[in-house]
């Protein structure tokens, strides 16, 4: 069993505004353990970048703290919480590179920060600019970077001090989806080979799927749901969840059937083609009114809504076929 | 065209506008830099809030800046008196110059200063910065581009301001232009002498817009 790096007790945050008060954060409660990479999911809006800024006290939560490798980080000095601070690192959806530094100055500077002498610093910011794979940037200003580089320019500059813990607030968003896939195979590569703990803050499920091994789900100030990021894929049990595994789910009031079945793919019967198994068995067409499915890691999730025909026998029988290969089946009403 | 005294008189007052406008402006920077500072830092937003500290520090900044020149230059005298010993010549009007330039910088400085992204400093802080390290290692080369061209504004001002005290015998271009153009009616004194102030205003502009543009890793 992993131990917890990050723990966040009873956390609340409110803000104060001319509106009155507005609760970002409700009693929030979470364990995030060593190594792992944990996502953060929510709706804009649902209080996730807070939640991330409490992480590391950039905001000071109204109620409740967190622990961070033991520490109780509402009881620490201001010294002593810039100290804790260089143990985790965060990257930004803007990148925030300094922009008046070339690469190597922007990877040198919590370096400098944290007082190491100049040339171990840049030796430093040598070794992991070749771990980032861009190298041949090192001379150049921000400006002159793309997005993706920029961001690597960042995780780099977020490592150099060695942190335990690497922060991501939307660290992909700004980015296109090609170059956000280099970016999340950096991550995954750097959490496998350093072994650092990651914390992933995003509103896109495909980054969770490609990256993270736990979830949480918070929405509207709250954490929905906790868990293995299969388990909420396959079986999302608040609305929330179900809301961001399957966002088109409203759209399926617009079909029209006699008899609609829900099969729910939870990973087991990954590579063999049911649907059409089952059609060609039967020699019955079926009615498709809804499918999203995702494939994780070999593995089948997600839901497909359809239509059968109209013979009851071949019905019920369509049912047992796709009961017997382990799939969660439910008829569906209220589609006619 | 003109009589050897004149001319080295033109030359002499050049000299002394120079003096007057670049020692103000040092000794204003030295002053308004830090006020500049104080007033982004301790901002509602600011790194290190301090409500009450802005607020009183942002009146007297105001009081200073809504005081006309040239009434500022009288207003001051005993100061002046009591720094110089006298309320004549450049010397003597560098002590009115800092006073009504200081302030001027420090809203220079701190529009400067809040054009550097709040994200940057944000990162910095994520990293454990402390605020002086913040100041020193982002705010000021971030801002750095805007904070040239923004001496570059301060440097003329303070060059037609220097100008004003001529009316008090301040030393200096405009003296000569107030004393022979407006006293005794030589125009052409006068006129070169106001040109020399245009040229000098158009150097120092210059110079300072391209220092911002090399300074500049942006483009």
């Amino acid at each position: 069993m992993k131990n917890p790096i990050i723990e966040i007790e009873n956390l609340s945050k409110t803000f104060k505004s001319t509106n009155g008060e507005v609760h970002a954060l409700d009693n929030i409660n979470l364990e995030i353990l060593e190594g792992e990479i944990f996502g953060i999911i929510g709706m804009s809006g649902a209080g996730k970048s807070t939640l991330v800024r409490c992480i590391n006290f950039l905001e000071k939560p109204t109620q409740g703290t967190v622990f961070f490798d033991g520490n109780d980080l509402s009881r620490l000095t201001k010294k002593e919480l810039y100290k804790i601070r260089q143990s985790m690192g965060m990257i930004f959806q803007q990148f925030n590179l300094l922009m008046q530094r070339d690469v190597i100055g922007n990877i040198c500077f919590p370096l400098e920060i944290a007082g190491v002498d100049k040339k171990s610093a840049r030796k430093r910011a040598y070794e992991l600019l070749e771990l980032v794979g861009i190298s041949e940037k090192a001379d150049s200003y921000p400006a002159q970077l793309s997005g993706g580089q920029c961001q690597r320019v960042a995780i780099a500059r977020a490592l150099a001090t060695n942190p335990k813990v690497l922060l991501c607030d939307e660290a992909t968003s700004a980015l296109d989806p090609a170059t956000t896939q280099g970016v999340l195979t950096l991550l995954k590569d750097i959490n496998k080979r350093l072994g650092i703990t990651i914390v992933v803050i995003t509103h896109e499920m495909r980054v969770i799927q490609d990256i993270c091994n736990r979830v949480a789900i918070i929405d509207h100030s709250r954490i929905a749901e906790v868990g293995d990021v299969e388990q909420i894929f396959s079986n999302p049990k608040t609305a929330a969840a179900k809301r961001l595994v399957f966002p088109q789910d409203q759209s399926i009031r617009h079909f029209s059937g006699t008899r609609c079945i829900r099969i729910v793919f939870d990973g087991n019967s990954s590579f063999e083609p049911v649907i059409a198994g089952m059609v060609l068995d039967f020699r019955q067409p079926v009615n498709i009114l809804f499918a999203d499915t995702k494939n994780i890691d070999g593995k089948a999730f997600g839901q497909l809504v359809i239509q059968l025909p109209q013979d009851d026998d071949i019905a019920n029988g369509m049912i047992e076929y796709l009961r017997a290969k382990e799939l969660t089946v439910e008829e569906v009403e209220g589609y006619v | 065209m003109f009589e050897p005294q004149i001319v080295s008189m033109i030359g002499w007052g050049f000299l002394e506008t120079l003096y007057m406008t670049l020692v103000s402006t040092l000794v204003a920077y030295i002053l308004g830099l830090p006020l500049g500072i104080a007033l982004v830092v301790t901002d509602k937003d600011g790194i290190y809030p301090k409500k009450y500290f802005n607020m009183v520090l942002g009146v007297i900044i105001n009081l200073l800046r809504s005081v006309p020149f040239l009434i500022l230059l009288i207003l001051v005298f005993p100061i002046t008196r009591f720094v110089v010993g006298t309320t004549i010549g450049s010397n003597a009007t560098v002590v009115p110059l800092v006073i009504a330039a200081a302030p001027f910088i420090a809203r220079l400085v701190e529009s400067s200063l809040k054009e550097v992204d709040s994200g940057v400093i944000e990162a910095a802080e994520s990293m454990g910065a402390s605020p002086a390290q913040i100041i020193w290692k982002v705010m000021l080369p971030e801002a750095r581009p805007s904070l040239i061209l923004g001496s570059a504004i301060a440097v003329t001002t303070i060059l037609s301001y220097s100008a004003m005290a001529g009316i008090v015998a301040g030393g200096g271009l405009g003296d000569i232009a107030i004393r022979y153009g407006l006293h005794r009616y030589e125009t052409d004194i006068m006129i070169v002498s106001v040109a020399i102030l245009v040229i000098i205003v158009q150097i120092l502009q210059e110079i300072g817009m391209r220092l911002a543009k090399i300074g500049d890793k942006r483009k």
